[in-house]
């Protein structure tokens, strides 16, 4: 047998955006394939639309419709949730000897990781569509128009994409994939949770409101709201868009260098 | 450039900060075109050998080849001249058996017509054909095994290192597993193979390393390591354990190796045939101890490895620092 002389002669670079698509595919076909998965990104949030439109949302006061007031906050939730799923796919790679495998091949090294942030942005999309649908289903009205619409998801998007590479290092630290799941709960509930997600920071005792007033995920869900509400205070997209480019800039570095050392 | 598929130079590797040291400084000779085999027992460096060779683990020092490629400098070239199959079967669960080699094949640069071409060929030879489109989580371990094989031969690799590749397999997977590994090798294929069977690497490698703690113990042919140790191996059995123990003493002068005894069984590898044979039958019966039963045969990998290391080669060693079951249970 001899070398194989099917290899093409792409650019590295090109090589290296093929490598990273085709993993992501892989993360795709699998989570269309695990019912738990998609139950994670799509069952739940509607949940909690449902729970928090009719069972706790009359007794919340925003001064506005509470439905306008909470789809965008659930969107922000779901995104953020969805980039948690970066943690757990890496970790079952990892457990199942994938990643030892991928670095065998001549492949580019940094394509898991950008591969399974790429699948979990692209799922991201997705549950984005179906909550905004829900969401009008249940009385969800933007009056922002569609270009703010949009600005808001993408701003939504890149900042669980940033999110999705602290997630990325939480998954290569752990040891199984059920261990990174619950790494990342104390992580992300008090982020989720002491914030203007779902209620206004206003009716918050007043030690908890300087943080849940200041920190990311709340800058994020009320310029998303803004933007979504017709209401935009651009001083908020820009907070978001500088928390998710500090994010990635200091979380992507940390996670390519213990991908490096992830196995050892 | 060089006659050697495989050539490693004093690989070292510790971990922990050197508390715990894997490998002591391993140097290997590969030659082309044969199963070269890589005898241990669990913990004895093998694995970790065979990821240092495939780029996947950096080594604490040493100096590596892998067909002609320095494994440090050169790692992706080494990449592409090698195809790696483990004892934990990395498959992924969710894809097909097509899909998995579809996207190995991917990844490892090849065209996509001749990769789709080259996955159907080879789930077609390891009779993998009729689950090609079913998700590999409803594979059996012989069928995930294969299918890990036939991944790590996706792009044709020169060399192949087989990670304890029959370990936990049912006898005809083993069978069937090693009849594959054989006809890669007719076809010019270099495997280096890690076992903790010693009849597998009887069975397939002309060549073996045998490691213990990190360090080569022994090497040469499989003929020439049992030449190493005499000719004949007793086989005694006993009615009692105590009997057995009591025939130990009285019959193990006649040998210059450790005799091993298990329950009411005595092992005695002598050194001058029926000779010495006939010498410890002999004494039994001056002794008034009666056998139960007396088998003569070929010495077997299993006693070479007894006689170098004072352990069975199925025993775990005494004690596993936990730097290395971390990084095992890692892959696991």
């Amino acid at each position: 047998m001899t070398m194989t002389t099917q290899t093409s002669s792409r650019s590295a670079l090109r090589w290296a955006i093929s490598d990273v698509l085709v993993l992501a595919h892989r993360n795709l076909i699998a989570l269309m394939r695990i019912p738990v998965a998609l139950v994670f990104s799509i069952i739940q949030p509607i949940m909690f639309v449902i729970l928090f439109r009719y069972v706790f949302g009359g007794a919340i006061h925003t001064g506005t419709n509470y439905v306008n007031y909470l789809i965008p906050g659930i969107l922000v939730q779901t995104t953020i949730f969805g980039s948690v799923s970066t943690a757990i796919g890496l970790a079952e790679d990892l457990q199942k000897g994938l990643i030892e495998r991928f670095r065998a091949l001549p492949m580019a090294r940094m394509a898991v990781l950008a591969g399974r942030t790429i699948s979990d942005l692209a799922r991201n999309v997705m549950v984005l569509l179906v909550i905004t649908g829900v969401g009008m289903l249940v009385g969800f009205r933007p009056s922002g128009g569609v270009v703010a619409y949009v600005q808001a998801s993408l701003l939504m998007l890149s900042f669980a994409y940033a999110l999705s590479w602290g997630f990325a290092f939480v998954g290569l630290a752990a040891p199984t994939s059920e261990a990174a799941q619950a790494m990342t709960f104390p992580l992300i509930f008090p982020l989720t949770f002491a914030s203007a997600i779902f209620v206004p920071v206003q009716s918050m005792p007043s030690w908890l409101q300087g943080f849940a007033t200041h920190q990311p995920v709340s800058v994020t869900a009320e310029a998303v709201r803004g933007l979504m509400l017709g209401t935009p205070h651009g001083w908020g997209t820009y907070e978001t868009m500088l928390w998710a480019l500090g994010a990635v800039a200091i979380l992507g570095p940390l996670a390519v260098r213990k991908f490096r050392q992830a196995i050892k | 450039m060089t006659e050697y598929a495989i050539e490693a130079h004093d690989i070292v590797k510790t971990f922990n900060d050197g508390e715990f040291t894997a490998l002591g400084g391993v140097s290997l000779q590969v030659p082309k075109g044969q199963v070269f085999g890589l005898l241990g027992p669990n913990g004895s460096g093998k694995t970790t050998m065979v990821r240092i060779l495939a780029t996947i683990l950096a080594p604490s020092s040493g100096e590596a080849t892998v067909n002609g490629f320095n494994v440090f400098k050169q790692a992706d070239d080494v990449r592409k001249s090698i195809g790696l199959a483990g004892q934990f079967a990395a498959v992924d669960e969710n894809l097909t058996g097509f899909e998995n080699l579809r996207m190995v094949g991917l990844l490892n640069h090849l065209d996509k017509r001749f990769v789709e071409q080259r996955a159907h060929e080879l789930l077609d030879s390891f009779g993998l054909a009729d689950a090609a489109n079913r998700r590999t989580k409803t594979y059996s371990g012989g069928m995930r095994r294969r299918l890990d094989l036939a991944a790590a031969l996706v792009a044709n690799p020169p060399i192949l290192f087989l990670d304890e590749p029959t370990t936990g397999l049912d006898p005809q997977s083993r069978q069937d597993l090693w009849n594959i590994i054989e006809n890669l090798v007719e076809g010019g294929t270099t495997v280096l193979l890690t076992t903790q069977y010693l009849e597998e690497a009887d069975r397939l490698a002309k060549q073996l390393v045998v490691l213990d703690h990190g360090k080569i113990i022994a090497q040469g042919t499989s003929a020439e390591l049992k030449a190493q140790l005499g000719n004949t191996v007793l086989v005694l059995t006993f009615h009692s354990p105590s009997e057995a123990t009591r025939g130990t003493e009285i019959v193990k002068d006649v040998s210059s190796k450790p005799a091993n005894v298990e329950g009411t069984v005595v092992e005695l590898t002598i050194d001058k045939g029926p000779t010495s044979a006939a010498d410890a039958l002999r004494r039994l019966d001056a002794s008034g101890i009666e056998l139960a039963g007396l088998v003569m045969r070929e010495p077997s990998l299993d006693d070479v490895f007894l006689n170098l290391t004072g352990h069975k080669a199925e025993d775990a060693p005494a004690e596993v620092p936990s730097a290395s079951r971390r990084a095992r249970k890692a892959r696991s």
